[in-house]
């Protein structure tokens, strides 16, 4: 048997920032669940990453202003030394002409836009709001139908999906349906226990391969956010955050093993 | 030319992004982009050709930047979030976030300028370590433990933060921005 290497604070780091294999992963996951100080304190960092993502992460979608068109520059680079009056005027045309199409453009750069697990969160509490208050018809593939339903997210978000299986939780496979988001289409799955009680897990391919789990309940809807092997995970439901902490956990167990 | 356009242009967004949390100020902040492109632009054919283009671009303006504290620092001003524009923040971050995002704009400014910068390269970026080493011109050792400190540190700037909200209103560098 070979025994674990001791837990250090790098390895924290490095699992706050998905830098670590799926095996040490799974070690420091082990640990912290022995440390709940420690685990306290990582799930700070996280949330803080998260949050820095959100506060600056928009600026990356502003529309870049002409002063930075590479293009541009390379040309007043040649410009300047051969006809040092025409660049200006040049450059000035382009300002007029690029002014006038900014306005138009420009439109998109003041809507919210979020990035991250905190943009999944949002979209799977939108989710929520929309289909688990639907008393006609919440779903749109029933759990009957759960080889169709699976075979459509599959394709629409080309990778194999499944369902994870709440029902040590109390939790039943209700069915689902595919949503859009502004980041893509995604899988809505919604689950329900004896008391109506219903859940919404969010998942759509995501840029980074692993985010760790941070809790991202907002306005009373509890959500816990998360992404393994590039795909994120957003549950939602409204009930208290502790109790749906746990279930969370248990999907992102159930994921690892895909 | 056109492997240059090619390969810089994807990375401008990010490096605009990185410039102004480094900045808190649009205006200066794409000053220096538009500085650290002229340069990359001239010293292209220098770079090494099997070299990761966005890291390059990354250590061009990094550098610049520190240059630009160092100076400022030498003759004595203060850059200090007073001077802050609203346009430190996303132009269109959500408003209710307003008050939080400057709490942790506010949070980072305290930070050592290595703290920050290895905080916002890895955690705003998503620079692997490797990269974010290459930038900073260190080993990775010392990127793990300074982001070890960074983060602790906000922390505990986050918590004294939001510690006392009356604190908050009398406090003159929260003021808040709308």
């Amino acid at each position: 048997m070979t025994a674990v290497r001791p837990i250090l604070e790098d390895d924290l780091q490095a699992y706050v920032d998905g830098e670590l294999d799926a095996g040490r992963r799974a070690e420091v996951e082990a640990y912290l669940e022995g440390q709940p100080d420690v685990a306290r304190r990582v799930a700070e960092f996280v949330a803080h990453r998260a949050e820095l993502q959100a506060a600056f992460g928009p600026i990356a979608h502003e529309t870049v202003p002409v002063e930075l068109s590479v293009a541009r520059l390379i040309a007043d680079r040649r410009k300047a030394s051969a006809y040092p009056g025409w660049a200006s005027m040049a450059a000035a045309v382009a300002m007029l002409v690029v002014g006038a199409g900014a306005g138009w453009y420009g439109r998109g750069a003041f809507e919210p836009r979020l990035v991250g697990v905190v943009a999944l969160a949002q979209e799977a509490s939108a989710s929520f709001a929309t289909y688990a208050s639907d008393h006609s018809r919440p779903v749109e593939v029933e759990a009957g139908d759960s080889e169709g339903l699976l075979s459509w997210i599959s394709n629409r978000l080309k990778r194999p999906v499944t369902v994870p299986d709440l029902t040590s939780s109390g939790y039943r496979f209700m069915g689902g349906r595919i949503v859009a988001t502004t980041h893509g289409p995604a899988a809505m799955l919604m689950y329900d226990d004896d008391r109506g009680s219903r859940l919404v897990m969010l998942m759509r391919p995501m840029r980074e391969q692993f985010v760790p789990m941070s809790d991202q309940s907002a306005d009373g809807v509890a959500g816990f956010a998360w992404a393994q092997n590039s795909m994120g995970y957003s549950l939602t439901g409204d009930i208290a955050p502790s109790v749906l902490h746990p279930i969370a956990n248990e999907a992102r167990r159930q994921a690892d093993k895909i | 030319m056109q492997d240059m356009l090619v390969l810089i242009e994807p990375v401008i967004p990010a490096l605009r992004r990185y410039a102004r949390a480094l900045l808190h100020n649009s205006t200066a902040a794409d000053d220096l982009v538009q500085d650290s492109l002229e340069r990359a632009i001239s010293a292209w054919g220098q770079r090494r050709a099997d070299g990761d283009v966005k890291s390059w671009l990354f250590t061009i303006l990094h550098n610049l930047a520190m240059n630009s504290f160092t100076q400022a620092r030498r003759r004595g001003e203060h850059i200090s979030l007073e001077e802050a524009d609203p346009s430190a923040f996303a132009r269109d971050a959500p408003q209710e976030n307003g008050l939080r995002h400057r709490e942790l704009v506010n949070a980072l400014a305290q930070l050592p300028d290595d703290q920050r910068s290895v905080i916002l390269l890895v955690s705003v970026e998503g620079l692997s370590y490797a990269q974010t080493a290459k930038v900073l011109a260190v080993p990775v050792g010392t990127v793990m433990s300074r982001l070890s400190r960074g983060r602790e540190r906000l922390a505990t700037l986050l918590k004294a933060d939001s510690g006392g909200q009356a604190a908050h209103r009398s406090a003159p560098h929260l003021r808040r921005v709308i």
